[in-house]
């Protein structure tokens, strides 16, 4: 197993060398009296994860580590240019899909996993979105195995969150150590917000003159990631509309003011697509915008991200991701992907359910860890009923070897002990594209857990990245 | 600003305001208690919290029901409580239109407030009442040193004055016998507690002596609470008050609408009234009167900027 701070001889890695010196200089006593202050803190200022109607505590707060995920600079070039690389290609792959189809036509990929996929929207077919941009933010999940090799182990094309985490452990780390920062180079992260509204104002309606009125469309207070919402708003300087500011009138977007109707030209919308038109989605959404989808057809508004972008994250198509960056960018791969075997081939079928014990099964269109078996974590009972799920539907799902994800130094309940951490950074794709240096480390707090998922029980810890 | 969080913030500050005049209700309550020959005190609590009336026709009714009512009942949308939860509530829902000052100090300790049992609050009853005055005094003071002095602000300031001048007018409307002149003639150490209970539930005692040198009389504490210009919870003053930000608001948006009209009516009505010719012609009927404009006010305000 690979461990970010130490290699297997004990020595600490060069990335680690002041987190190492500040562990036992600090001491885990005193550390674990910071941990309760960064609690208060967090739940001061209103930092918390709602789950809803799963009784407990309704907002709850993410576990926070206090001690630091680090990159070394030329760790984090390598990742930098492969996040880049592969949001480039999933929007290739977006507008491709819903154009001429060359892809398909190539025999890259298989017709019928596009065409015939929930994610697959056909009323997007011939829609031209500005910059042809269809995923505005691109959350890449990636673990590492050992010290050269990053997967990817999932793409989040449609609205990944988990960037506040990222803005905010760092202002709660700069808050509580200050000398942590004053003695080491770490790239600062403050920009994204900015990077994120430059985005938005490059992907206005061609028709758009002048500043761009841009929104956060949100479902409401009780979403999950509600503060997510707001926080960027708040940081943007951007209205945060609940579905019921907007309305559409004369096939254009407006939300209501005390100045009466204001014309909206962006919308990041943190809504997924079924729930944001009910007219042209789900009639029996109480949420959503009449009219908005076809304002959008017409090209009167952005919508950020496009309706239909989870095609390019679908678990299915992502074992094409590889053949993407060839097929549209002419280059290789600088991430790999896991080794992926899809149930609705019967030879790849054959193989996963010979070997149920030994592999991670995942729902195609499942997201946050629910609904997923880790075969050698799993019981008797656990992986027959997956056996059965995947004979009747076999097309739902792919499965994967389980990985040995790399650990880092967490302070535990009895000890500051190894756990297993994955990475999300988010990429911004407009007229450019833009990579914050840093993003979501997910810690998995239960000791041997692969489960890192937030809605699962992990934590978080702020991401490092060191300047040369 | 959108129409949803210029109501957002009216409200929040209605509900900020409303829990701390339960709170100071609820003190003067208990000081009443404390006097010899006091018994009926609670009940004209519960009536001038609005919110209680049917405690205070009740006639089995303790202590312990009116305050739990006016403290933490959940079913009470009024409850100091209730108040908090829902500014809170409108303040999550409006995270961006508040600094984050004012957030905080609203979700701080709120889940002490959200956790407290019945028994545990009447123990600590004044405890928990100066909570829920600080609690109020942080978020304005978080306001006044924080907020950008747009229409929001305006809004926010705006539900306050309403529900102050609200409060004011309704603790007169349950209280005005005992400043009509004929209990002037019974007079009596009885009297005079109930004359300072009613500045008492305003905050206004101190207020009062330094404008009237001590010197308590049914008339002085009516027209202290009505037509003063300079106390802060009087009528006039805060009617000054929403017609200046009321002013501010036609400003921005270069448009008047019936809600001006009202409050700069009242304001007149308010300026050309003595207390004399107030008694004259009724108290009651002009507090009643009063309790009557603010409620329309509301609604056209409302009305105006779309909420």
């Amino acid at each position: 197993m690979f461990d970010e701070m130490r290699t297997q001889e004990g020595a600490v890695r060069a990335p680690y060398q002041a987190i190492a010196e500040w562990l036992s200089a600090t001491g885990e006593a005193a550390l674990r009296g910071r941990q309760a202050e960064a609690e208060a803190l967090f739940r001061r200022i209103g930092i918390t994860f709602a789950v809803y109607g799963e009784g407990g505590d309704p907002e709850r707060l993410i576990p926070f580590d206090l001690i630091p995920r680090v990159f070394g600079a030329s760790e984090w070039r390598r990742l930098s240019r492969g996040v880049r690389q592969r949001a480039r290609a999933l929007n290739a792959f977006l507008y491709d899909v819903y154009h001429r189809g060359e892809i398909l036509k190539a025999g890259i990929v298989p017709e019928a996993l596009v065409y015939q996929n929930e994610a697959f929207l056909p009323a997007m077919v011939g829609v031209d979105p500005p910059g042809r941009v269809y995923s505005h933010v691109v959350g890449v999940d990636i673990v590492r195995t050992d010290s050269t090799h990053f997967q990817v182990l999932e793409d989040n094309c449609r609205t990944p969150s988990g960037v506040s985490y990222m803005l905010e452990n760092r202002e709660i780390m700069m808050r509580m150590f200050p000398q942590l920062f004053a003695t080491n180079a770490v790239e600062s992260i403050d920009e994204y917000p900015s990077q994120l509204k430059r985005t938005l104002q490059e992907v206005a309606p061609p028709a758009c003159k002048g500043e761009p009125n841009i929104v956060l469309l949100t479902p409401g207070p009780l979403n999950s990631a509600y503060y997510e919402h707001s926080f960027l708003a708040d940081l943007m300087g951007v209205e945060l509309v609940e579905p019921g500011d907007l309305f559409v009138d004369e096939g254009k977007v407006w939300m209501r003011t005390t100045r009466g109707p204001q014309r909206v030209d962006v919308i990041y919308r943190r809504i997924d697509d079924a729930y944001i038109d009910p007219l042209a989605f789900r009639a029996d959404s109480l949420l959503g915008v009449a009219g908005l989808f076809s304002a959008y057809r017409a090209g009167t508004v952005t919508l950020c991200s496009a309706p239909g972008a989870g095609i390019a994250d679908d678990k299915a198509i992502y074992v094409f991701t590889p053949e993407m960056i060839r097929f549209y960018l002419g280059e290789e791969p600088i991430l790999k992907n896991v080794l992926t075997w899809r149930c609705a081939d019967a030879g790849e079928r054959d193989h996963v359910l010979a070997n149920l014990k030994d592999l991670v099964v995942k729902r195609v269109h499942g997201s946050g860890g629910y609904g997923m078996l880790i075969g050698p974590h799993a019981s008797k009972k656990e992986i027959a009923s997956f056996r059965q799920q995947i004979l009747a539907a076999p097309d739902d799902f792919i499965a994967q070897p389980t990985l040995e994800l790399s650990s880092a130094p967490t302070l535990c309940a009895d000890s500051i002990d190894a756990r297993h951490v994955d990475f999300r950074p988010f990429c911004l794709v407009g007229r450019e594209i833009r990579l914050t240096p840093g993003g979501l480390t997910r810690v998995a707090m239960r000791k041997g857990s692969l489960v890192v998922n937030s809605s699962q029980g992990g934590g978080v810890k702020d991401t490092w990245v060191l300047s040369d | 600003m959108l129409s949803r969080t210029a109501q957002n913030l009216f409200w929040m500050g209605r509900y900020i305001e409303r829990a701390e005049a339960t709170a100071r209700l609820i003190e003067m309550g208990r000081r009443m208690t404390m006097l010899p020959g006091a018994n009926d005190e609670w009940r004209s609590v519960a009536r001038a919290s609005g919110c209680a009336s049917d405690l205070a026709d009740d006639p089995g009714i303790a202590a312990q029901d009116i305050i739990f009512r006016l403290l933490l009942d959940p079913e009470n949308p009024s409850s100091i409580r209730c108040c908090i939860s829902q500014a809170r509530a409108n303040a999550k829902a409006v995270r961006t239109a508040l600094t984050s000052d004012m957030w905080e100090s609203l979700n701080d300790q709120w889940r002490l407030l959200e956790t407290l049992d019945g028994d545990e609050a009447l123990a600590d009853l004044p405890i928990w009442l100066d909570w829920a005055k600080q609690r109020a005094a942080a978020f304005r003071g978080a306001a006044e040193t924080s907020l950008l002095r747009n229409e929001g602000y305006v809004f926010l300031r705006l539900g306050e004055l309403i529900e102050r001048v609200e409060m004011t007018l309704r603790l007169l409307d349950v209280k005005y016998y005992v400043l009509l002149p004929e209990t002037d003639v019974v007079g009596g150490g009885r009297d005079f507690h109930q004359w300072t209970a009613v500045l008492r539930a305003t905050s206004a005692m101190r207020a009062y002596h330094h404008v009237y040198r001590g010197d308590y009389t049914p008339w002085g504490i009516a027209e202290f609470l009505i037509l003063s210009r300079i106390f802060p919870r009087s009528a006039h003053y805060c009617y000054l008050q929403i017609d200046r930000r009321l002013g501010e608001l036609a400003a921005m948006h270069g448009q008047r609408f019936p809600c001006h009209r009202t409050a700069g009516d009242m304001v007149a009505r308010l300026a050309d009234t003595d207390i004399q010719a107030l008694f004259q012609s009724g108290l009651h009927e002009f507090v009643g009167d009063g309790i009557r404009v603010t409620n329309r006010l509301s609604t056209e305000i409302s009305r105006a900027y779309h909420f």
